[in-house]
């Protein structure tokens, strides 16, 4: 049994421009102790379908089905029920530390006040011993002392860190990473991965890190699931993400990194911007920007169907399954040798 | 394209291809004492006594954390700031203590891309005008004539001539960048400080607006000093890298001898902590995790500013402040500050310092044991 396991989601709002259609049909499933990569630009809906699944999209018109466990299901859970499910049994990291953690009150006070929440027994001695020992655990340095320190003592490593050991403090079941790192310099997002990582292997947490960042996915995750305008384009183990990908945008994705056209070379970027979610164009969200686009892909929505005989491996395009002809084609588009790796 | 020249820009010295030279910059910051009865004042050490070199047509990678010093370097460079000490020769002439008026000349030679496409437009001025403001300020075009030098370089930047009247809400991200880069364009300037370009974008459009900025210094033999925390975008578009850490340059080579010979510690273990876009080798990578965050540039550590984090760190690195030059033999343009440079193929992360606990960063937790 999936621990979450997330059906045909949609979400969309009402705005003045128009009904946004941010979410379209999404569904993914994280097992116990997995760790789930969501890869995707602004405005692909990456961040919006974690948060609906949290019961954080005020006024947002959804559907479909969240099933945490197997029976509840988040999306129609009553309030008071989910108010035990989030923080206790989900945790969740967000991008920017220092507006996830109030400047009034101290870093120490706000972690015992999340634990003796869910935990009413605790007394505030035995809740404030344990946000000691949880800052420890994240590396903040005489944690003692600083678990009376307010948010801006802290460096925004630290902050992060500390907001680690508030989502771990009632040791979930599943963390959600929205863009954990994205806010902070090379050397302190190393370190704070680490801390991800090692949380992980100590309390077998099931993750789900949302990035933009292809480097921190092939450094954590184990799957990887690829958004593009609200709606699921490749789905597979790491490997296969990135070195037997399907999906047009994937392989975009990542010919456009400056690490992956070589030195000195000049980038591959993907031409063209993404659509609006107000107005979509038919068929595949995609097919304005890709070089391998046909005449059927701007009349019919390819569904997501697993590629030959993979059923690990999900792909949202018309491009031939067979590996030897979408080969074929992608050296007929890129007008290069394949690169080495989509070989292995 | 019109190649133009402008009427007062000053006179390049000649047989000498070094367009920018910055020697021992000193920027310092005043800050509020944090004892009421002190009376000597306090300052943030922004920069302390930076000498670099710019060639003509070529890149200048600035890296470095946060807090470092490289914007405030770049915005000493343009004389954004009033230097506190050193000295700025651009073009042959040295420009660190000239007047704002003064100044006005060199500005036209001189601009900059800054990294929030959104924050740095105003939403409320049509796009043409935002482009035309390099003339109207400069009084070199008006009316007509101003309209089609900025649809003129609108189109150099890819951008379409018609949109000349839209406001800055109807472009994307990218496109906004664009408007950016038309702004610092519009005289044809010799140097670009780009700070941060690229950091704002999403990656598809990053390519976009990298490629772009290669395409136009090839075009208009532009000069860049480029900032950015990205190290693969800094490692593709600069011919020399120089690594900052509070204030003063550790290390300066041409960029593929910086990524194969890293002789600071501290570059090692930047270049080591960027995630990699490969399964594999993230795996099999030997990363180096430095302790700690960056000490306070109020009052910077004794002798080498790096030791309290530095895995090597020895006495001396507390006492003596280690001298910018060529280390272990290497070419004189690859210069590294450090007393105890990392050798070919040593791996620093299994190093231990021998300095005593307090002039340590302390260690705990997990990331201690890992």
């Amino acid at each position: 049994m999936a621990l979450l396991e997330v059906d045909d989601l949609h979400v969309s709002f009402k705005t003045t421009d128009g009904i946004v259609q941010a979410v379209r049909g999404v569904s993914f499933q994280v097992d116990a102790g997995q760790t789930l990569g969501i890869v995707g630009e602004s405005g692909s809906g990456k961040s919006v379908s974690t948060q609906t699944i949290m019961g954080l999209t005020r006024g947002a018109q959804i559907t479909g089905r969240a099933m945490f466990e197997g029976s509840k299901d988040l999306l129609t859970l009553p309030l008071p029920e989910m108010r035990k499910i989030r923080g206790a049994e989900i945790g969740m990291i967000f991008q920017d530390p220092l507006s996830s953690l109030h400047p009034y009150y101290k870093v120490g006070w706000q972690i015992v006040e999340m634990i003796r929440q869910h935990d009413k027994d605790m007394s505030k001695k035995q809740a404030r011993a344990r946000a000691v020992e949880l800052l420890k655990l994240v590396g903040i340095p005489q944690a003692d002392r600083r678990v009376d320190d307010y948010p801006h003592q802290f460096s925004g490593g630290m902050r992060q860190r500390a907001m680690i050991a508030m989502a771990m403090s009632l040791n979930p079941k599943l963390l959600i990473a929205d863009e954990p790192t994205t806010a902070l310099d090379v050397t302190v997002q190393a370190q704070v991965l680490a801390v991800i990582k090692t949380l992980q292997e100590e309390f077998g947490t099931a993750v789900i890190l949302i990035t933009h960042d292809l480097g921190v996915v092939a450094d954590v995750a184990e799957n990887v699931q690829v958004m593009y305008a609200g709606a699921v384009m490749e789905k597979a183990d790491l490997r296969t993400t990135f070195f037997a990908n399907h999906h047009p945008y994937t392989e975009g994705l990542l010919l456009s990194l400056p690490a992956y056209g070589g030195e000195r070379e000049r980038l591959r970027p993907i031409h063209g911007q993404p659509p609006s979610l107000i107005s979509l164009p038919p068929g595949c969200p995609f097919a304005p920007r890709c070089d391998y686009v046909m005449d059927r892909c701007r009349t019919e929505t390819p569904p997501l169907a697993s590629v030959g005989n993979d059923a690990t491996h999900l792909s949202a395009c018309w491009l031939p399954h067979d590996v030897a002809a979408r080969n074929e084609l992608r050296r007929k588009v890129t007008g290069e040798p394949l690169p080495a790796q989509a070989e292995a | 394209m019109n190649a133009e020249t402008t009427a007062t820009a000053p006179e390049p010295a000649a047989g000498d291809d070094v367009l920018l030279r910055i020697e021992n910059l000193v920027k310092y910051f005043p800050v509020q004492s944090s004892s009421l009865f002190r009376r000597d004042r306090e300052f943030v050490h922004a920069v302390d006594g930076v000498s670099l070199e710019v060639r003509r047509g070529q890149t200048l990678g600035l890296v470095g954390e946060t807090g470092c010093g490289k914007s405030t370097l770049a915005r000493c460079v343009l004389r954004l700031f009033n230097l506190t000490s050193g000295r700025i020769t651009f073009d042959g002439k040295d420009i660190s203590k000239l007047k704002p008026r003064q100044m006005r000349p060199f500005r036209r030679e001189m601009q900059m891309i800054f990294q929030d496409p959104y924050g740095s437009l105003n939403p409320r001025r049509r796009v043409g005008s935002i482009i035309g403001d390099p003339f109207a300020i400069h009084k070199t075009a008006t009316g007509q004539e101003r309209k089609r030098k900025v649809q003129e370089v609108m189109e150099l930047v890819g951008l379409n001539p018609e949109h000349f009247n839209r406001f800055p809400a109807e472009f994307s991200g990218g496109q906004r960048q664009r408007i950016g880069v038309a702004r610092a364009l519009a005289f044809r300037p010799k140097l670009i400080v780009c700070d941060e370009p690229v950091s704002a974008l999403d990656v598809s459009i990053q390519a976009q607006i990298i490629n772009l900025l290669a395409d136009l210094q090839k075009e208009l033999g532009l000069t860049y000093i480029f900032i950015a925390h990205d190290l693969s975008v800094v490692r593709h578009v600069s011919n020399t890298v120089a690594v900052m850490y509070l204030g003063k340059v550790t290390e300066l080579a041409p960029v593929d001898d910086l990524w194969a010979r890293p002789r600071h510690p501290y570059t090692d273990a930047l270049l080591s902590a960027v995630p990699v876009p490969d399964p594999d080798k993230a795996g099999q990578r030997e990363r180096i995790i430095l302790a700690g965050d960056v000490p306070s540039p109020i009052s910077p550590p004794s002798g080498c500013r790096f030791h309290p984090r530095c895995p090597k760190a020895a006495p001396t690195c507390v006492e003596k402040d280690p001298v910018l030059e060529p280390r272990l033999g290497d070419e004189a343009n690859h210069l590294a500050a450090c007393h105890f440079p990392v050798e070919d193929g040593e791996d620093i992360s299994k190093a231990r310092p021998t300095i005593s606990a307090e002039d340590r960063v302390i260690e705990s937790g997990l990331l201690g044991s890992a």
